[in-house]
Order: C-alpha cells, then structure tokens, then sequence
C-alpha cells in the first residue's frame, strides 16, 4: 500500500499525542504565526494563499485565498471570520478528529486568517452535539489566550484576534455559510438570497469569511513549508494538497484517511479502508457526502479531485466516502438519505419544503411495495422542479441520491413497483375503482 | 430565575458578541441545563435579558432539534438512523433498544430514566452504530456494549464506554492507551 506522509494528521498519529499547547509547540506548532503577525503584510499572505492553490474543504471547493480576496479593502470597521465546524454531512467526520486531537493546529489557521482578512474576532461555529469538541476548543483557546496567542497584543506584534467557540443546536442547514451566518445570529438557521456574498455582507452584515475547519487547519503548514511545497501535492494546478477522506460503509477499515489529492477511489477503498468487509463485492459508492450523486464500480478508477470527480457526474463534496455491498438495495439507501434531507430541510423555499416531504412519500411508498406505475415520473419530475429552485444548493443536493439511482439501478425501482402491482392484482378493488 | 442564578455566566455570554441576540442559542442551553428542557418561563425572561420579544426567542428555539421545549428522562438516547449507519445496522440498535427499555423512538420509560430518540447524522458515520445520550458519544456498538452502557448508567450515572478525544483508526503504537473505542 502507498504511503503518504500526513500533514494535517501527523501530531496525532504520534503515540500518546494529546493535542495541548506544550506538545504542539513541540511541533513548530505557532512557528508560522509568529513568522508572519507583524512581519508580512496581510495582502501578501493573501497571495501565499492564493498561490498554494488552497480551496475549501467544506465541500464546494472555492479557492481559499481567492475567497479572502472579496473583502473590501477600504471597508472601515469590524470584519469577522467564522470557522464552520458545524460538520453535518453525512458521511463525513474528519473535522470532529482535527478539533479533539489537534485542536491549536485549527486555532493556529484561525489567528492566520484573521491576520490576512483584518478580522478581530472569530467565531467558531461547532455542531451542538460535539460538546466534547466544544470543550476541547474552549480549553485550547484558554491555554493559547495565556501563552499570548490569542487575545489581545498578540506575541507584542500589536495583532488583536479574539476566537470564541459558538454551538448550534442540530441543524444540518446551519453548514451552509449564510445559514450559519444566521444562526450565530440568533435566528433560525434559514439560507439568505446571494448575492450579497458574506464578503460584503456577512456576520452583523459586515464583510466575513465563512471558512472549513481542515481548510484553516492547513494555513501554518503552507506558511512553513511554502505554498510551492503545497501546490505541488496532490493533483496540480487545481486539487492541490491533501485531503482527509471519511470512509463509511461496508469496509473493513472504516476511518479517516490523509492522502493527496489525486489518488483513485480503487486506492483508497482497497488499500487504505482495506477493502470490503466480507466477500460481497462493491456495489455502489458515495464519493463526497450524502448530497454527491452515487457512484458505479465503473468508476473506481475515477481520480479523487475536483475536477475528476465532477467530470464523473458527482462530486467530491466533504470528502465522506460511503461504500455499499452487492445486496444493499438502492432504492432502500435513496430513501434513507431523502429522510435525512425531508427532515433537514429548513422550510424556506416551497420547492425544497414540499417537494422534500412528496419525495419520501413516494419512495417509501415504492419501498413498502406499493408503489405505482407513475411514480418513477412522478420522482423526475419532483426532483427536476426542485434543483436549481432553491435559495441555497440544499435542492441540489437533496435530488442527488434519487436522481443517481434512478440513472444507475432504475431496474431495481421498476421490479418493486411490478412487485407491488402483481400483489394489487390479488386485493379485492371496489366498484369503478381504476386500474 | 436565570439571571438571579447564572448572572455571571450570562454577562460572560452576552459579552462576546457585538449584537445581543447571538447569545440567544447559549441562553437556551443555558435554561436547558437548568431544568432539563427549556420552560416558557425561561423563555420570556430570555427575551427581557436580550431585549428580544418573547416570539422572536420562541421562532428560534423551535427551530433546533437539540433544544428541548418538552420534558425528557434523565438519559436522553439519541440513535443515528441516517444512511451511513443504517448500512452498518442502526435499525438493529433501535430494535434492541426497544426490546430492552420497552420504549419506541419519542418515548420514555415510566421511571423517567430513559427517553429514546431517532436522529439525523452524528458525524461518526465510520463507527457506527452509534448513539448519543445526553453529552457523550457511544460508537460502534454491539449488543453488549449496550448492555453494559444501560447498567452503567442506571447503577453510575455515567458509563466508561463513551467515547473520549476521536480519533479512527487509532494511531496504530498508541492502540492500548488512547481513550476511543
């Protein structure tokens, strides 16, 4: 099996790593902060970033320093960045490890970007139920605040940032960077119409950056190493760098994998998670969340960035890798994941709110084998006149299981209805009762 | 009272955003450590502190899904019943869950020690089955483990089986001391 070396993973891989100040400082842990608060002008390590060709690892993939860049130079006042930790795709849970094992690496990439965007405070936004994870950060902050590297005056270089950890409460949407806006607002975490872009308009509808956990968690690294170093891992010039990939499912070795950009599906599925779990060979997998379209074993060979994966007809989304075995029905796994999204859905756009709650009863009706003739349309035509209709891409990706079954497996959708219209045969009708 | 109680912790809250009403989600929690579950009393007198109006406190509170508006038993189980645990078998975990508390998703036992919950994604989709009850999480879980979890918490209040700082794999030379399981 390849290996790599990890960058975002490598102090807690050590044994016995248990993430405080003494042992990340024991690292070069704040090296980069210190080399560069005071020193290097803000814009420049706008365009180190820029240069590196860091893009979010959230899910959509925006170029980091590119995003930073959309802030107006000459705004006066407060600006504000927020670290999404809300981690809530599922299939994914990588943010979860970097927070509870590594937790100054992130607050070191915190510091970084405030420098390089002006803000002074940051909030990080963390999913209600990671109270460990809270925890943790609050600690982190509180050891990092005494050794002056939080706070005010930082390091003496006359640097202020303040970090503040912020929990939501169980919603999905909340992931969503204006959602997330929102909520830290004190509302419901309702999606907002863009533009504006928070750049302009964000947080207390200042300019604001909305930016992933592991995307932060790699800011000292390319300010140690150089953003050539890092431009040159992974799947140059577009996918550079590594990314921590969530395997879930039928393998043998489930867990969380850095490697670099670029590596094919087949590598990390058979190699790294060890393959499946039994002797049933894959049937289907999810190559980046639940809201990425499923994938065939046609294409495993597929290479895990960006543009490669897209070009596949999904997307690699979070990074959260599901694996099904020969066997796992598709129609049974769609609708698991259309529960998920009727039950997220914030209610803001008819489409999403009603089309969400038609499209699992139609599925469970055609998985309980009752469906009918006219569902598969029915199906199309709901998810057609949701995507593209909503404020935010939860639409999109609400159609995605649906609409990628019903392209790979549709078969397996069509024998439940036929079995459920052979079953109608056997029920007595009432009088003038169609079909 | 909230604010004759936790003065200090409320100043300290509302003190770290710029705009009152960001302290709203922190002042439920607040209110839901306090009782269990957020009261409406609570919730008027979190709309004077913020200055809000008792809906606006209300619309958000009713929104998330961890603030509880109703009374919930002591050990609040919540089953992950999305796709990625389903896969690795959460309808079975449910199953046993019933079978041994008596109890179906929404419910809570007579004694109020239990209440079981079906939820959405946890964020440990690589060892699930999985649960939460009340801060801690509990992952890959088998019948056993259930076992002990439940007579832990019935008899200690608190079982060691909860998962500790995350981390899967675990680093391979460190297999024996780290805290996850």
């Amino acid at each position: 099996m390849p290996k790599y070396e990890p960058i975002l993973l490598k102090n807690m891989s050590q044994p016995g790593y248990a993430g405080t100040l003494a042992e990340y400082e024991k690292t070069g842990g704040y090296q980069a902060l210190k080399k560069i608060l005071g020193k290097v002008a803000p814009a420049d390590v706008t365009q180190l970033v820029i240069k590196s060709g860091l893009r979010g690892r959230g899910g959509a993939g925006f170029p980091t320093g590119v995003k930073w860049g959309f802030l107006p130079k000459d705004h006066q006042g407060p600006r504000y960045l927020c670290c999404n930790a809300d981690e809530s795709e599922p299939g994914t849970f990588k943010d979860r490890q970097l927070i509870e094992r590594d937790p100054h690496q992130m607050l070191e990439g915190i510091v970084l970007a405030c420098y390089a965007i002006g803000a002074e405070t940051a909030y990080i936004y963390i999913r209600g139920e990671f109270v460990l994870g809270a925890r943790i950060l609050e600690e982190a902050i509180a050891e990092a605040r005494r050794a002056g590297y939080i706070g005010k005056n930082i390091q003496g270089t006359g640097v202020t940032v303040d970090v503040w950890v912020h929990r939501g409460a169980g919603a999905y949407i909340c992931g969503e960077e204006t959602a997330l806006l929102e909520s830290l607002e004190g509302k419901r975490g309702l999606p907002r119409v863009k533009p504006p872009f928070p750049a302009t308009h964000g947080l207390y509808n200042k300019p604001t950056v909305v930016n992933n956990v592991e995307t932060l968690a790699n800011l000292p690294h390319i300010i140690n190493r150089g953003p050539e170093w890092f431009a040159a891992i992974g799947s140059p010039p577009k996918s550079t760098g590594t990314r921590i990939f969530c395997v879930s499912g039928h393998v043998k070795r489930p867990g969380n994998y850095e490697v670099p950009m670029g590596i094919t599906f087949r590598e990390l599925i058979y190699e790294h998670s060890g393959g499946m779990r039994s002797d049933k060979t894959l049937k289907a997998f999810i190559p980046g969340g639940a809201s990425a379209p499923f994938l065939t074993p046609d294409h495993l060979d597929v290479k895990m960035d960006f543009e490669s994966v897209a070009a596949a007809g999904s997307m690699l989304g979070s990074g959260g890798v599901t694996v099904m075995e020969e066997g796992t029905s598709m129609v049974w796994a769609a609708l698991r994941l259309m529960e998920f999204f009727y039950h997220e859905s914030c209610g803001k756009c008819s489409p999403c709110r009603e089309g969400s709650s038609w499209l699992v009863q139609t599925m469970r009706r055609i998985v309980a084998k009752r469906g009918r003739a006219q569902d598969l349309e029915t199906l199309t035509d709901l998810c057609k006149n949701i995507a593209g209709r909503t404020v935010c891409a939860f639409g999109d990706a609400e159609v995605a299981p649906i609409m990628s079954t019903l392209k790979h497996w549709r078969p397996e959708y069509i024998a439940l209805i036929h079995e459920a219209e052979a079953s109608n045969l056997l029920r007595p009708q009432p009088a003038g009762a169609k079909g | 009272m909230l604010r004759e109680q936790y003065q200090q912790e409320i100043d300290d809250i509302v003190s770290r955003y710029p705009v009152k009403r960001s302290a709203l989600i922190p002042l439920l929690y607040l209110a839901q450590r306090e009782k269990g579950y957020i009261t409406e009393a609570a919730m008027i007198e979190i709309a004077r502190i913020l200055k809000l109006t008792p809906p606006q406190v209300y619309e958000t509170a009713t929104f998330y899904t961890m603030l509880n508006l109703k009374q919930v038993g002591k050990f609040h189980i919540q089953v992950c019943k999305s796709l990625m645990c389903a896969l690795v078998g959460s309808d079975t975990l449910i199953g046993w869950i019933k079978i041994k508390l008596g109890i179906g998703p929404g419910e809570t036992t007579p004694d109020g020690a239990f209440t079981l919950s079906t939820v959405e994604c946890l964020a440990a989709c690589g060892t699930g089955p999985m649960m939460q009850i009340n801060d801690d999480y509990y992952e890959r879980l088998t019948e056993d483990k259930l076992d002990r979890i439940l007579s832990d918490l019935r008899s200690a209040g608190s079982s060691a089986l909860k998962t500790g700082p995350f981390m899967w794999p675990e680093p391979l030379a460190a297999k024996t001391e780290t805290p996850v399981r």
